[in-house]
């Protein structure tokens, strides 16, 4: 009455065939992403690393008079086209400070002027034919090397690409994560303490819900609209600096922080609750005492996978203005300052070509710190993950 | 005296007037005790209450003088705000000690503020919700007195070049009127985010397909979180890998089979965008597919159906309120994405089904709006709030209908983890 | 298979001792020909053996039930008759399980024909979330068993009669199968199992999970689809299996202590611990 196992085979096997082809399929979606992610990293190492590194000349140095006012005086003429202009400038300065070098002469390595730089590293230059000549005989005679690129990291920006630095973002950046983990991890942890340890279950409590959810994906331009009718045009919280920056990401962060620290609670088992009241604890000595410290690497987690977020978001900044040129290092919270990804975004419009490997080598800072951030998230995760 | 000072002597002043009450409040209540009388609460608390009762009111107090300069615009002399606060402070600090009585439940009274703190906190995200909407219709009203709501919903002409004139007066001298048609930034939105779930939703849907269904569970462990990564990058450096890299390679792609292709096309965004949407769909996806119970796909299995067979003809269809929840999610993600296409996507709005050509969208237009040297009250500045507006009114939609969506899969199946 | 109620005395008085895996069989005249063969089947979850070398026969068109205290291996040993075990990682098994000619867990066995011959009933209802008809139509249409919509339509309506349903369900056969009541649900599954005709139908306690009057409705239906499929059901209650089952096999700690004619098995089980199982004192 029945087929034998050999029809059914038979009649399965183009069934099979497609069932294997789904197999494959989805694998290679999952490869495709895999290859994306490879093919993403390999392209900013390659455009990034030369950015770690920076032509530098030796030149001969004579302090005569006319330095005093033109530092290109003190350089050998040729010296001076491939020398780079900040340097130059440097030297009238130096005078000043130390009017004994006036008469003497000095051999040093100074900083090369963009063209040279990316005529080493291969790429386009608007260097000319002799130019060129000069600075391939430089090379030979050791005169002319690529050498680690210390200005990159103790500088802020520059129009001059070859002086162009991170410190002045990384500060910034810094600063307004200061202001955004100090706002928005005890006003996101007293929110999810609430939530889950005191509120009833009522429509108010629902709304909260609800609207944290929402908060949560709700893109952060809006946020940066926000920031600028009401922290900047209405509270005249002062504009492009990390203070502004810092409580435009705070509102951004607190649903991640809300989340996670509601996650944690959650995973606390009801059982320490009850031993804890069973003891005598009122609700909030519980929560104080017994159910926080044993939620806190949960909360932690969450706040610092946060952080991450808001230090790589840059839309809601724009509008703030956090992305202004700042080419000194501040140290206040209510100047002009930019962050890491808006150094970026700012590089990323120049249209030199001696940028682009700044901008790939900013990202690669910033990936670098986020990448940090989140290791050390999943390590706290992995180290402290409890099962009760 | 400088504000600074003041606020620093004002600070300094409560500080210590803060200690004075802990201490004091301690003292007595020990006092009390030692005088075998029974408390309703430890030193300690009635020491704690002392000084919220010195600090609360007094700041209070200074918070809201600030309040009433802010909104009503009254101007109160710092110095005298100040000093008022730490009278009250002073007067707190008197019913704070006098209530250190056996008959007090300072802890009671203590925790009865820890609560309302907690409230007002929970309450900051409501706040910021509506802080936003007001902010933004706010504005957006007074761009929809300058210019027709209907003008804007329905023109197809994007031309805000002129209206720095008229707010400055000098309307007249602009060679054309300012146009303020939304439907080419709205176009070129929609082109770019309809890209992107071109290639993340197969990818991503696949992916987590996979991860769920076939890979061993090494694979699994390794693979989710590696996908999270494409999540974690910044979107300006996506912005800046689609302008420098993807989009010369398109136009190469596209110039090879003779197509002319702009440098600001909308498929290097669209693609990029659709990258690091990936990890939405196939993280949420996975999380659906992994809660169909299992004996939905033991009931297939045991009908003599493939492994391919179940999962598309019950597993997918039983995870699907979540995979479209999932999709919903992205979209929105994709619609208010500003700085991958700020960096490589054009200005220049442009009303065409080609995606090789350069398109602006709402979100470029926002920042353009708002980051050159205009004057705030100028209609062009306005219109970042009008289409700030639509963005929200849009992504706000699409994330309820995803929740509601997300939530009928979880009461379906009973699973508490989405 | 009335012949249940038919005593034969000589066969209570004096048992032969039965073969290898085989039960005394107290009917000679009931169809006894041999649906599955089972011989020395072991099976381990890692290092913990679940199945302890196991024999059994079991018959074409009866109702087999396995009985037994909780973990004992009897649904263990229901999901080796489909290789549903297959699904589990980790999982060993050695020994013959023998149908149609054919080694059930040789490598060239297809697992899916298999699992077409061979239907099952899970505990908890378990039904697609589709339409009823779909849920009905879904494998017989996959396994090409009918070509046009008509045939389809009679299939489900046949399917649906069987199963007992179809009288429930006619004038809704659009709505989603959950939107029926869990008796219901177990018959759209045992309907969906006999849809694509196969040879045998598993059940592992198929009625645990449902209330009494449900309950009873299954069993009848157990019974009457033993004319034309082979029934093994595993089951917790005895009084169950002493109602629907012709051979009962009782297990114990992965071992089949005892397989018998189920009337013998109730009313003087051969081992002691069958007994002390049936009259209460474990399990």
């Amino acid at each position: 009455m029945s087929q034998t196992f050999d029809d059914i085979s038979a009649q399965l096997r183009r069934r099979h065939r497609r069932s294997a082809r789904l197999k494959w399929i989805s694998m290679g979606a999952l490869g495709l992403a895999g290859l994306f992610l490879v093919l993403f990293f390999a392209d900013m190492l390659s455009k990034g690393l030369p950015a770690f590194q920076q032509a530098y000349v030796q030149v001969e140095l004579e302090y005569n008079e006319d330095a005093q006012r033109m530092g290109r005086e003190a350089m050998e003429p040729e010296d001076a086209k491939i020398v780079s202009r900040s340097f130059e400038r440097l030297i009238p300065g130096m005078l000043r400070d130390d009017p004994d070098l006036l008469g003497t002469t000095e051999t040093r390595w100074v900083l090369a002027n963009g063209e040279v730089d990316q005529y080493l590293k291969g790429h386009r230059s608007k260097l000319s034919e002799t130019e060129r000549q000069a600075v391939d005989e430089k090379v030979e005679n050791g005169q002319v090397a690529l050498k680690f690129n210390t200005t990159f990291f103790s500088q802020g920006d520059s129009k001059m690409p070859e002086r162009a630095g991170i410190m002045a973002a990384a500060v910034g950046t810094v600063m307004t994560m200061l202001v955004t983990l100090a706002i928005a991890f005890p006003i996101g942890v007293m929110t999810a303490v609430y939530l889950e340890e005191f509120a009833p279950d009522n429509r108010l409590t629902q709304i909260i819900e609800i609207n944290i959810n929402n908060l949560a994906a709700i893109p952060s331009i809006l946020f940066g609209l926000l920031g600028l009718a009401i922290f900047i045009n209405f509270f005249g919280v002062p504009r492009s600096s990390p203070l502004v920056g810092g409580m435009t990401l705070a509102l951004m962060t607190l649903p991640v922080i809300i989340i996670a620290t509601r996650t944690a609670l959650r995973s606390v088992p009801d059982s320490i609750r009850h031993a804890a009241f069973g003891v005598g604890c009122s609700r909030w000595q519980v929560v104080r005492d017994h159910v926080l410290p044993l939620a806190m690497p949960g909360i932690m987690t969450g706040s610092i996978i946060g952080l991450a977020q808001a230090m790589g978001e840059t839309a809601p900044l724009i509008i703030v203005g956090m992305v202004a040129f700042i080419p000194d290092v501040s140290a206040s919270f209510t100047q002009a300052a930019t962050v890491l990804p808006a150094q970026v975004f700012t590089w990323a419009g120049e249209p030199e070509q001696a940028f682009v490997e700044k901008t790939a080598g900013g990202i690669l800072v910033l990936l670098a710190i986020l990448i940090f951030l989140n290791a050390t998230a999943v390590i706290l995760r992995k180290k402290f993950e409890r099962r009760w | 005296m400088q504000n600074d000072q003041l606020l620093a002597l004002f600070s300094g002043v409560l500080l210590a007037l803060g200690l004075v009450a802990f201490f004091m409040g301690r003292a007595k209540a020990a006092r009390v005790r030692a005088d075998g009388v029974a408390m309703h609460a430890q030193p300690d608390q009635y020491a704690w209450f002392t000084v919220l009762s010195t600090a609360g009111p007094a700041l209070l107090v200074s918070a809201l003088g600030a309040f009433v300069m802010l909104l009503l615009g009254a101007s109160i002399p710092l110095p005298y705000l100040l000093a008022a606060s730490l009278i009250v402070a002073a007067g707190g600090l008197t019913v704070g000690i006098a209530q250190v009585r056996p008959d007090f439940h300072a802890r009671k009274a203590i925790e009865r503020v820890i609560r309302w703190v907690l409230v007002a906190a929970a309450l900051i995200s409501i706040f910021t919700t509506f802080g936003i909407l007001f902010s933004i219709v706010f504005e957006a009203l007074r761009f929809f007195q300058m210019h027709s709501f209907w003008d804007f919903v329905t023109g197809t002409v994007w031309n805000p070049g002129a209206s720095f004139l008229a707010a400055a007066g000098r309307a007249e001298e602009g060679a054309s009127a300012a146009q303020f048609g939304s439907v080419p930034l709205f176009a070129g939105t929609f082109m770019i985010t309809a890209i992107a779930m071109l290639v993340a939703i197969p990818i991503g849907l696949l992916a987590a397909i996979y991860m769920s269904e076939f890979a061993p569970q090494r694979v699994r462990t390794l693979a989710k979180p590696t996908l999270e990564v494409l999540a974690g990058i910044p979107t300006v450096v996506y912005g800046f890998f689609a302008a420098i890299t993807v989009a010369p390679i398109i136009v190469g792609v596209a110039g090879f089979f003779g197509l002319d292709a702009s440098f600001n096309n909308a498929v290097a965004p669209g693609v990029v965008m659709g990258i690091m949407i990936i990890p939405f769909i196939s993280s949420l996806s996975d999380d659906v597919i992994n809660s169909v119970p299992d004996s939905m796909r033991q009931g297939s299995l045991a009908l003599g159906m493939t492994h391919g067979e179940t999962i598309r003809d019950v597993v997918i269809p039983a995870a699907l309120p979540g995979i479209i929840s999932a999709s919903l999610l992205a979209v929105s993600r994709a619609l208010g994405e500003t700085m991958i296409v700020v960096m490589a996507a054009g200005m220049r709005p442009n009303l065409t089904a080609n995606p090789l050509e350069d398109m602006t969208t709402v979100t470029v237009r926002i920042v353009a709006a708002l980051t050159g040297d205009l004057e705030f009250e100028s209609a062009e500045t306005l219109s970042a709030f009008a289409l700030g507006l639509v963005l929200f009114a849009v992504t706000l939609t699409l994330n309820l209908v995803s929740v509601l969506m997300i939530r009928r899969f979880r009461e379906k199946y009973r699973v508490n983890n989405l | 298979m009335t012949s249940l109620q038919t005593t034969t005395p000589t066969a209570a008085v004096n048992p032969p001792e039965p073969e290898l895996g085989q039960p005394y069989v107290r009917n000679e005249n009931a169809c006894h020909d041999l649906s599955i063969r089972v011989r020395d089947l072991s099976l381990w979850y890692g290092e913990t053996q679940a199945l302890k070398s196991l024999d059994i026969d079991i018959f074409q068109k009866n109702v087999t039930a396995l009985i037994g205290p909780s973990g004992c291996g009897k649904s263990t040993f229901l999901r080796c008759l489909n290789r549903m075990n297959d699904l589990i990682p980790g999982v060993t098994i050695r020994g013959l399980v023998e149908m149609d000619g054919r080694d059930v867990n040789a490598v060239k066995m297809d697992e899916v024909a298999l699992r077409r011959r061979v239907g099952m009933v899970f505990q908890k209802p378990n039904p697609f979330p589709k339409s009823i008809y779909e849920n009905v139509a879904y494998a017989p249409r996959m396994h090409d068993l009918v070509s046009r919509k008509a045939d389809q339509d009679e299939l489900v309506e046949k399917a649906l009669r069987d199963a007992g349903l179809w009288e429930e369900v006619k004038d809704k056969l659009q709505q989603p199968g959950t939107s029926l009541s869990g008796g219901q649900q177990q018959r759209l599954c045992i309907a969906r199992a006999i849809a694509v005709q196969p040879d045998v139908i598993l059940m592992d306690e198929p009625t645990s999970a449902l209330d009494p009057i449900s309950t009873a409705t299954i069993e009848d239906l157990m019974d009457k689809l033993k004319q034309q499929f082979t029934i093994i059901t595993v089951t917790h209650n005895m009084q169950q299996a002493a109602r629907v089952a012709d051979y009962t096999a009782f297990f114990h700690l992965g071992e089949i202590i005892e397989y018998n004619d189920t009337q013998m098995m109730f009313s003087s089980p051969a081992t002691k611990k069958a007994e002390d199982y049936i009259t209460g004192r474990y399990g």
